[in-house]
C-alpha cells in the first residue's frame, strides 16, 4: 500500500504543479497516470506544439513546460504510479480514501485530487459492429507482449508510427503480418515508412492499401477479417489477430463510477469554496471539473490547483492554522534538505 | 456585415441555422461548441489543433474552402467515419466567403 497526503489522479500540469503548491504546505504528494510518463496530453499529443498563454512565457513547447513542472516539483519528491489508471475508490472509517488500478496497485490518502484532464487516455477503437464481441480473444487495442503474436498470422491497422513499428517488429516474430491502411501514404516517421516499404518488397510484410477492416470473422476468437479496398470486390483474410492501432482518445474512464456529481462528460465543483466535489475529501482539478464560467485553461487549472492545496492542509491538519506563504518571503524548503531562498543582499533595512 | 448565415446539422441530424462571427477569429469546432450542438468533451477534445478528429465534419455546400493542410490530412487519414468530404471544423475560419455553408457533424469517435 502507498501512503500520501495528497493522491492526486492525473499526471497532466495541474497534477504536477498541484505536487508544488502541497510541498509548500509540507503536503507530500502521489500522483497517478494512465499514461507512461507524466505530462499527460501535453506530452502525449502536442509535445512539439507552442502554447502562448502561459504567464511569463511568450512562448513554450508543450513537452518543455512539462520538463519544467516536473523539474520545478523535484526538490518535493512526488511519487508516481505510472502506466496505470485509477479504477476504485473506497472511503475508510478513518475518512480517508485507498485508490486501487487496474494492476491492483492499492494507494491510500486523505485527500484525493482528481486532476484528469479529459480524462485517461484509452485506444481508440474502430467502428466495426461486432469488435467488442472479440476483444481479448484475438482482438487487441494494445500489444502487451510481443510474444503472444510467435507464428501466428496478425493483421494490423492504422498508418501512424505505432501500425508501422509494430508491424516492423512483428514481422520478425509472426508467421504472417498484414499491415491496412486507408491511404497510400503513412504519417509515421519516413525511416519506419522505409522500413516498411523495405520489407514488404522482401515478402514479410503484406501490405494493402488504400483498405479498411470492416468486419470480423470467428466464434470464439478471431479467425480473420473482411476487407474493403478501394475499386475492388471485398474479401477476407485468414488470421489469429487483428491489431486496430488507431492513437488514444481520452475517455473519463471509471471515475464516472466513483458517486461524483458528472455534468457534460465533467466532475462539478464547488468553485466558490475549494474546488471540491460532492464528495468530501475529493477534489477536481483543471480541465476534469465544471462549474459556473469554467475556462479549460492550463493557468487556471495552476490557480484551481493552488487554492485546493489550502483545503486539502485544512482537512489533513484541522488543528493547525494554515498561514499562506509566499515563496519570496520564506524561500522554498524541499522534502529533500534542500532550501531555496532569497540572497539576503536583496532585503534592505530602512536606517 | 460581421456575422455569417450557416446551417449545421448535429450528431442527431437536427439542422440548425446559425449565425457565425467572422471578426472573433472563431473555427467551426468553436462555433460549434458555442452554440452547444455537441456535448461537451466530444467535440475539439485537442483544443483545435487537428490532433483528434472529434470535430470532424462533413461539408454539404460546394464552398471553396481553405486547403487542407498536413496535419488535418494526416489526422484523417487515421480518423473512422471517412468520407471524400471530410473535414476537421478546427481548421475552417469562419470568413465571409463562406456565408451560406452547410456541414454535418460526423458521428462521435
Amino acid at each position: 500500500m502507498i501512503h500520501t497526503d495528497i493522491l492526486i489522479i492525473g499526471a497532466g500540469p495541474t497534477g504536477l504543479f498541484t505536487i508544488f503548491e502541497a510541498g509548500l504546505l509540507k503536503l507530500k504528494c502521489h500522483l497517478i497516470d494512465a499514461l507512461p510518463q507524466p505530462g499527460g496530453q501535453c506530452s502525449e499529443i502536442y509535445p512539439k506544439k507552442p502554447i502562448y498563454d502561459i504567464p511569463a512565457y511568450p512562448e513554450i513547447l508543450a513537452g518543455d513546460l512539462t520538463s519544467k513542472l516536473i523539474e520545478q516539483t523535484k526538490q518535493f519528491k512526488p511519487g508516481f504510479t505510472l502506466g496505470e489508471r485509477a479504477n476504485t475508490i473506497e472511503k475508510q472509517e478513518d475518512g480517508t480514501f485507498i485508490v486501487t488500478t487496474n494492476k491492483g496497485t492499492k494507494h491510500q490518502a486523505p485527500v484525493v485530487a482528481i486532476a484528469g484532464g479529459l480524462g485517461s487516455f484509452e485506444p481508440r477503437k474502430p467502428p466495426i459492429p461486432n469488435i467488442a464481441n472479440f476483444e481479448d480473444k484475438g482482438v487487441e487495442y494494445i500489444i502487451r507482449d510481443p510474444e503472444l503474436y510467435r507464428d501466428k498470422k496478425v493483421v494490423i491497422s492504422g498508418g501512424g508510427d505505432s501500425a508501422l513499428d509494430w508491424a516492423v517488429f512483428l514481422s520478425d516474430v509472426a508467421s504472417e503480418v498484414t499491415l491496412i491502411h486507408r491511404r497510400n501514404e503513412f504519417r509515421g516517421a519516413l525511416d519506419s515508412v522505409d522500413r516498411v516499404q523495405e520489407l514488404k518488397n522482401l515478402g514479410k510484410i503484406n501490405l494493402i492499401t488504400p483498405a479498411e477492416v470492416k468486419g470480423i470473422l470467428g466464434k470464439e476468437h478471431v479467425t480473420g477479417v473482411a476487407v474493403e479496398k478501394k475499386g475492388e470486390e471485398p474479401f477476407i483474410i485468414d488470421t489469429d489477430h487483428f491489431i486496430p492501432l488507431f492513437g488514444l482518445s481520452p475517455k473519463l474512464g471509471p471515475i464516472a463510477n466513483w458517486g461524483l456529481e458528472i455534468e457534460k462528460n465533467a466532475i462539478k465543483v464547488n468553485n466558490a469554496l475549494d474546488y471540491q466535489t460532492n464528495i468530501p475529501g475529493i477534489f477536481a482539478i483543471g480541465d476534469v471539473n465544471t462549474y459556473p464560467g469554467k475556462l479549460k485553461l492550463i493557468l487556471c487549472g495552476f490557480h484551481e490547483a493552488t487554492l485546493m492545496c489550502q483545503s486539502a492542509y485544512k482537512r489533513i491538519h484541522p488543528d493547525k492554522k494554515y498561514v499562506m506563504k509566499y515563496t519570496t518571503v520564506g524561500g522554498v524548503e524541499g522534502f529533500d534538505g534542500t532550501k531555496k531562498e532569497a540572497p539576503k543582499a536583496v532585503v534592505k533595512a530602512i536606517q | 456585415m460581421s456575422d455569417i448565415n450557416i446551417k449545421i446539422t448535429d450528431r442527431k441530424g437536427v439542422l440548425h441555422e446559425i449565425l457565425a462571427p467572422t471578426d472573433m477569429a472563431m473555427n467551426l469546432m468553436e462555433i460549434v461548441r458555442s452554440y452547444e450542438l455537441a456535448e461537451e468533451g466530444t467535440i475539439g477534445i485537442c483544443g483545435g489543433m487537428a490532433m483528434c478528429a472529434s470535430c470532424q465534419c462533413y461539408v454539404k455546400s460546394e464552398h471553396e474552402l481553405p486547403e487542407m493542410g498536413v496535419d488535418e490530412d494526416m489526422m484523417l487519414a487515421e480518423a473512422f467515419h471517412v468520407e471524400d468530404n471530410s473535414r476537421l471544423g478546427c481548421q475552417i475560419q469562419m470568413k465571409p466567403n463562406l456565408e451560406g455553408l452547410e456541414v454535418e457533424l460526423a458521428p462521435e469517435m
